[in-house]
C-alpha cells in the first residue's frame, strides 16, 4: 500500500457508515432485491404462477408468448411462465442444499486440522491436493453416476467434493487467526481447545467462508442446472431450469421461448447471489 | 531564504483525495522555496501530508485526487503540465526516492535494467555507455563489485544495500533537486546514518538540491539549511533550522522536540504529544493542532491561523506564539 | 539446470497426490451399481461366461488385489477395454484427446484477447463508466451458464445465421479453427470473466504498487510503465489464476462438447456415465487428473520463470 492510499481513513471508518456506504451501492441493493423476489416465488409460487405448471392442454402446444401465457406454452402446452416460477423452488433450494451441508463439515474440518495439525493437516494436505486434481464436474457426475441421476443424489455429489473447498480456506482461515494475540491468550489462561476452537477462532475466521458462500451459492445454481440439462440431476416433468432448457432443446429453432425464458431466470439468480456476496464482502471485511 | 534565485517554488499546493464520497484534505495551501544545493526538511508526524507533499511536486498525486496550486520549476509551472511533457522533468531534473526499498524496487527486473531504463529515458547514450554509467553509479553509492551485481534481482541485495540502489537508479541522469521521501526510517539505525551521509555528500558533490522529508528531528538539526514543520496538511512553522530548533515559535514544534529524547536522565518517563492528529476528513473548524495544545484560547477553537511571517525568512501559524522563556522551560 | 531439478522434486511431490487420485477412482467405479461382467457379455451370458469374464477381469480377486492390478496395469498404459466401444480405452482416449485439448488450448488464447484489453482498459479507468460498464458486462457473463451460452450461439450462429458450422471437426488447422470457433467463444466467455475479474483488480494493485511510482518518479514513459512493470507483475498472478481454474475450464469444457457435440473426451465421459462403461469412465477421470496434474505444474514453472524470487527455492 502508498502512503497515498494508506491516507484513505478506511480504517477508521465505523460499523455504521460502513453499513450506509455499503447500502448506497446500487450493486448490492439490486442483489437484496433480486434475491428477495426469487426467495418469494420460491416460498409461494402458486401465488404468482398464474396457472399449474403441470396442467397439459394438447390444443394449446409451442404457442408463442401472448397476454395469456407471456412465455408461451411448451410441447405438452403448459404455461412455460408457471414452470419457470415453480421451479424457483428447486432451483433456490440447490443454493442453500448443495452448498450448506459442504460449508458446516468444511468449516468443522478446517478448524479442527487447522488448530491441530499434525498428521490429520498431513493426511488433509494430500486429500486437497487429490481433490483439486480433478475438475469439480468430472467427480461429481462420476459420484452421480455411483448413486444414480436424481436431486438427493446430486445434492450429495456436491456435498462429497465440495466440503474441501471450505475446509481449505477454514484452514488457512484459521491458522492466520492462531497467530494473533488472543488465541495465545486464551491458551495461556487455560481455556479448553473447544472452547477456543468455537468461541474464538471460528467467529473470527469465519468471515471469508461467509464471503466465499455467497458466490459457491450462485455457482450451485449454475451446477446444479448444468447438471439437469445433462439429465444427471433434477428429472423430468419436475420443473427445474436446466430441465426446461433441456426439454425446449428440440424445438429451439421453432420456440425458442422454451430455452430462452429459464435461462434468463438462471443468469438473474445468480447475478443476485454474486452482487449481495460483493456487497457482503465490502460489509465484512475488517478493511477497505 | 536563501541568497540565490530559487530552483523550486512551491505555492499554496493544495492535494485532496476523495475516499467513499468524503473529501480529504491531505496537502493544504503548502508554500516554499528550495534554492541550488539546498536542503530543505520537511518535518512531521506520518499523516501530516509530507510524503503527498513531495509526490504531488512531481505530479504523482494526480491520478489519486485533486491537485492544485503553483509548483514552478526553473520558473515553469509543472503542477499543471501533461504527462506527457512532465516525464521528461522527472527523473532528470528532480529525481525521487521513497522510503520502502523493500517494495520500491520492481522485483522482477534486474537491478542493471532498472538503472539502465533511467538513463535510456533522460539520455542518447548507447547500451554500452549506459551500462558503464550504470555500473560508475553502482559504484559511486557505495556497492562493492558493482560489475557483477547488475544481473542480480533486488531481493538478492540487504535493504541498506537496496536504498544505496534506488539512490544510484535516482541520480543516474543527474538531477538538480532530490526528493527523498524518509529515506532511512526502514532501516537499521547503523545503516540509517551512512545513507544520510551519501545522499549529503552526493548532493554537496553534484550541487543538487535536496527536500528531505523525514519525523527525525535530529536529523534535520544535523543535515538541513531550512525547516519547515507540517501539521494535519499545512505548514505550521518554517524558517532557518538553527533559528526553528533553538527558539520554536509553533506549540507542536516545541511538543515534537521535546519528544526527542536529549540528555534525561535514565528511567525518565519519555515526553510524548499529548493526544492524537485528527482525522483528515473530520478536521477542526480551527486550529488544526487547537485540542492538543495546552496554550489554547477560546480563538484557537473557532478560527485558523494563517502562517505569518514574524521574521525574515520565518513563518509560524499560531495566535499565541510560544516566546523564548516558555521554549525554554519546556 | 535449477529449472530441471525443481521440475523433478515436483514430479516426485505428484506420486503421493496421484496414489490417493487412483485409490479415489478405484473405490469410484468399485461402487458403480450393476455387475461389469454382465454388462460385457449382455444379460443371456451363461454363468461360465460370467464367470471366465470376472477372472479375466479379476474381479474374482480381493478388492486390494485388484487395486493392485489396477495400478501396475495402468503404469504400463494398459487401460482395460471400453464395454461400450468394444476397444482398448487407451486407444479411444488417445484418439478423442487432441480435440480436447485443441479446444481448451483455443479457449483459453480466446479468453486472453478478450479479458487482457478490457481488464487494463477497466483498471486505467477504474470506477468511471467504461469500467462499470465492462465489469457490469462480465458479471453477467460470470452468471450464466456454459450449456446456456452454447446453446444461444449455436442456436444464432450456427443454426439461423449459418456462420459456423452446426457439428463436426474439421481436417486442417485452419478448418478446426472454424468449426470449434463457437465451442471456444463458449467456453471462452466463462473464463474470461474470470481473468478479467482478477486481471483488473492485479493491474490496480501493481499501479499502486511502490515500484510503478518509482517508475513514474524516473521519468519513464507511459510505455514502459505499464508494458514493462505493470504488465509483468500483473501476468503472474493472473496465470496462477488460470492454472488453478484449469479444473473448472476442463469442467465448461466438458459440458460445452456435449452442447456441441464435439468428439473430446469431455463428451465421451458423458457417455460413458451414461453406459455405465466402467473401464472408460476410470481411464477417462484419471486421463482428467492427469491433464490438470501437468497444467499445474506448468504453471508453477511458468511462475518460477517470470519471478526470479521463485527461482531458488
Amino acid at each position: 500500500m502508498t502512503d497515498i492510499t494508506a491516507l484513505s481513513a478506511e480504517a477508521t471508518i465505523p460499523q455504521k457508515t460502513r453499513i450506509e456506504l455499503a447500502l448506497r451501492k446500487p450493486g448490492f441493493l439490486v442483489g437484496a432485491l433480486i434475491i428477495g423476489v426469487s426467495a418469494m416465488l420460491a416460498l409461494m409460487p402458486g401465488v404468482f404462477a398464474p396457472y399449474d405448471p403441470n396442467l397439459i392442454d394438447y390444443v394449446a402446444v409451442k404457442q408463442p408468448p401472448s397476454w395469456a401465457h407471456p412465455f408461451g406454452t411448451d410441447m405438452l402446452g403448459r404455461d412455460s411462465l408457471s414452470r419457470v416460477i415453480f421451479a424457483y423452488t428447486v432451483n433456490m433450494q440447490m443454493a442453500i442444499l448443495a452448498t450448506v451441508f459442504a460449508m458446516t463439515i468444511g468449516v468443522i474440518v478446517g478448524a479442527l486440522v487447522g488448530y491441530y495439525r499434525g498428521v490429520a493437516d498431513m493426511v488433509f494436505g494430500r486429500v486437497v491436493d487429490a481433490v483439486i486434481t480433478f475438475p469439480f464436474l468430472v467427480l461429481v457426475i462420476s459420484v452421480v453416476a455411483v448413486l444414480g441421476p436424481g436431486l438427493i443424489n446430486m445434492y450429495i455429489a456436491i456435498t462429497l467434493v465440495g466440503w474441501v473447498y471450505y475446509a481449505r480456506l477454514m484452514r488457512a482461515e484459521v491458522i492466520a487467526q492462531m497467530g494473533n494475540d488472543y488465541a495465545g491468550a486464551g491458551i495461556v489462561m487455560g481455556y479448553s481447545d473447544r472452547r477456543i476452537i468455537f468461541r474464538h477462532l471460528l467467529p473470527n475466521a469465519i468471515t471469508p467462508v461467509i464471503v466465499y458462500w455467497m458466490t459457491d451459492m450462485a455457482l450451485a445454481i449454475l451446477l446444479g442446472s448444468s447438471l439437469g440439462y445433462l439429465g444427471l440431476g433434477a428429472q423430468p416433468p419436475q420443473a427445474e431450469w436446466g430441465v426446461l432448457i433441456a426439454e425446449g432443446r428440440n424445438f429451439i429453432t421453432t420456440a425458442w421461448w422454451l430455452s430462452l425464458m429459464p435461462g434468463i431466470a438462471i443468469v438473474l439468480t445468480g447475478l443476485g447471489f454474486s452482487l449481495l456476496g460483493d456487497g457482503l464482502a465490502d460489509l465484512l471485511r475488517p478493511r477497505g | 531564504m536563501s541568497d540565490t534565485q530559487p530552483i523550486l517554488e512551491v505555492e499554496n499546493l493544495c492535494t485532496t483525495f476523495t475516499r467513499g464520497g468524503v473529501a480529504l484534505p491531505a496537502v493544504r495551501d503548502v508554500s516554499f522555496n528550495v534554492g541550488k544545493g539546498e536542503v530543505l526538511g520537511l518535518v512531521g508526524e506520518s499523516g501530516s501530508g509530507k510524503s503527498v507533499t513531495l509526490r504531488s511536486i512531481l505530479g504523482l498525486s494526480r491520478r489519486y485526487g485533486d491537485v492544485t496550486g503553483s509548483v514552478k520549476w526553473m520558473g515553469q509551472d509543472i503542477a499543471q503540465m501533461p504527462e506527457r511533457k512532465l516525464r521528461h522533468i522527472r527523473g532528470r531534473d528532480i529525481a525521487m526516492i521513497f522510503q520502502e526499498p523493500m517494495t520500491s524496487l520492481n522485483p522482477l527486473l534486474t537491478v542493471g535494467l532498472q538503472l539502465t531504463e533511467t538513463l535510456k529515458a533522460h539520455t542518447d547514450m548507447g547500451r554500452a555507455a549506459r551500462r558503464d554509467r550504470a555500473i560508475e553509479m553502482l559504484d559511486h553509492v557505495g556497492i562493492p563489485a558493482a560489475a557483477s551485481r547488475l544481473n542480480e534481482y533486488p531481493h538478492q541485495f540487504s535493504g541498506g544495500m537496496r536504498q544505496r540502489v534506488m539512490i544510484a537508479i535516482a541520480l543516474a541522469a543527474s538531477p538538480k533537486l532530490l526528493l527523498a521521501d524518509e529515506p532511512t526510517t526502514a532501516l537499521d539505525v547503523t545503516i540509517q546514518a551512512q545513507i544520510l551521509d551519501l545522499i549529503l555528500s552526493l548532493a554537496d558533490e553534484l550541487e543538487m538540491g535536496v527536500i528531505l522529508v523525514t519525523h527525525d528531528l535530529g536529523v534535520v538539526a544535523q543535515t538541513c539549511k531550512k525547516a519547515a514543520v507540517m501539521y494535519a496538511g499545512r505548514i505550521v512553522e518554517q524558517g532557518d533550522v538553527r533559528q526553528v530548533l533553538r527558539a520554536p515559535r509553533h506549540p507542536y514544534t516545541v511538543g515534537l522536540m521535546r519528544s526527542v529524547p536529549q540528555d534525561v536522565p535514565p528511567r525518565s518517563q519519555l515526553y510524548t504529544v499529548p493526544g492524537t492528529p485528527p482525522s483528515l476528513e473530520a478536521l477542526p473548524q480551527g486550529c488544526a493542532f487547537a485540542p492538543r495544545c495546552q496554550g489554547r484560547t477560546e480563538g484557537c477553537l473557532v478560527a485558523r491561523p494563517p502562517l505569518a511571517t514574524i521574521a525574515q525568512g520565518r513563518s509560524v501559524a499560531c495566535f499565541n506564539p510560544v516566546t523564548d522563556a516558555q521554549g525554554a522551560a519546556a | 539446470m535449477a529449472i530441471i531439478q525443481y521440475t523433478l522434486k515436483r514430479l516426485l511431490l505428484m506420486i503421493p497426490t496421484f496414489f490417493l487420485v487412483m485409490i479415489i477412482i478405484f473405490l469410484l467405479v468399485r461402487f458403480l451399481p450393476g455387475d461389469p461382467a454382465i454388462a460385457i457379455a449382455g444379460d443371456r451370458a451363461s454363468d461360465a461366461d460370467l464367470a471366465a469374464i470376472r477372472e479375466r477381469l479379476g474381479l474374482n480377486q480381493p478388492l486390494l488385489v485388484q487395486f493392485w492390478l489396477f495400478v501396475t496395469n495402468t503404469l504400463q498404459g494398459d487401460l482395460g477395454r471400453s464395454i461400450l466401444m468394444r476397444a482398448p480405452v487407451t486407444d479411444i482416449i488417445y484418439d478423442r484427446l487432441p480435440t480436447t485439448i485443441f479446444l481448451t488450448v483455443y479457449a483459453v488464447s480466446l479468453s486472453l484477447l478478450i479479458a487482457g484489453p478490457l481488464a487494463f482498459v477497466a483498471a486505467l479507468n477504474r470506477n468511471k463508466w467504461p469500467d462499470a460498464v465492462i465489469r457490469t458486462v462480465f458479471q453477467v457473463g460470470l452468471s450464466m451458464p456454459v450449456f446456456y451460452i452454447g446453446l444461444i450461439l449455436l442456436t444464432f450462429l450456427a443454426a439461423q445465421l449459418r456462420w459456423f458450422p452446426v457439428g463436426g471437426y474439421g481436417d486442417t488447422f485452419i478448418e478446426r479453427l472454424h468449426h470449434l470457433f463457437l465451442p471456444a467463444v463458449t467456453v471462452a466467455l466463462y473464463t474470461s470473466a474470470i481473468i478479467m475479474r482478477n486481471l483488473r483488480s492485479a493491474i490496480i494493485e501493481v499501479l499502486d504498487a511502490e515500484y510503478v511510482q518509482f517508475a513514474r518518479a524516473k521519468g519513464l514513459p507511459d510505455r514502459l510503465v505499464l508494458g514493462r512493470h505493470v504488465l509483468r507483475n500483473a501476468l503472474i498472478s493472473t496465470v496462477t489464476l488460470l492454472g488453478l481454474s484449469i479444473g473448472n475450464l476442463m469442467s465448461g469444457t466438458l459440458v460445452t462438447e456435449t452442447v456441441f457435440a464435439v468428439p473430446g473426451v469431455g463428451r465421451l465421459m458423458l457417455e460413458a456415465i451414461f453406459a455405465r462403461d466402467y473401464p472408460l469412465i476410470q481411464g477417462l477421470t484419471l486421463t482428467f487428473a492427469v491433464l490438470v496434474s501437468v497444467v499445474f505444474l506448468l504453471t508453477d514453472l511458468f511462475q518460477s520463470t517470470l519471478d526470479p524470487r521463485m527461482r531458488l527455492t
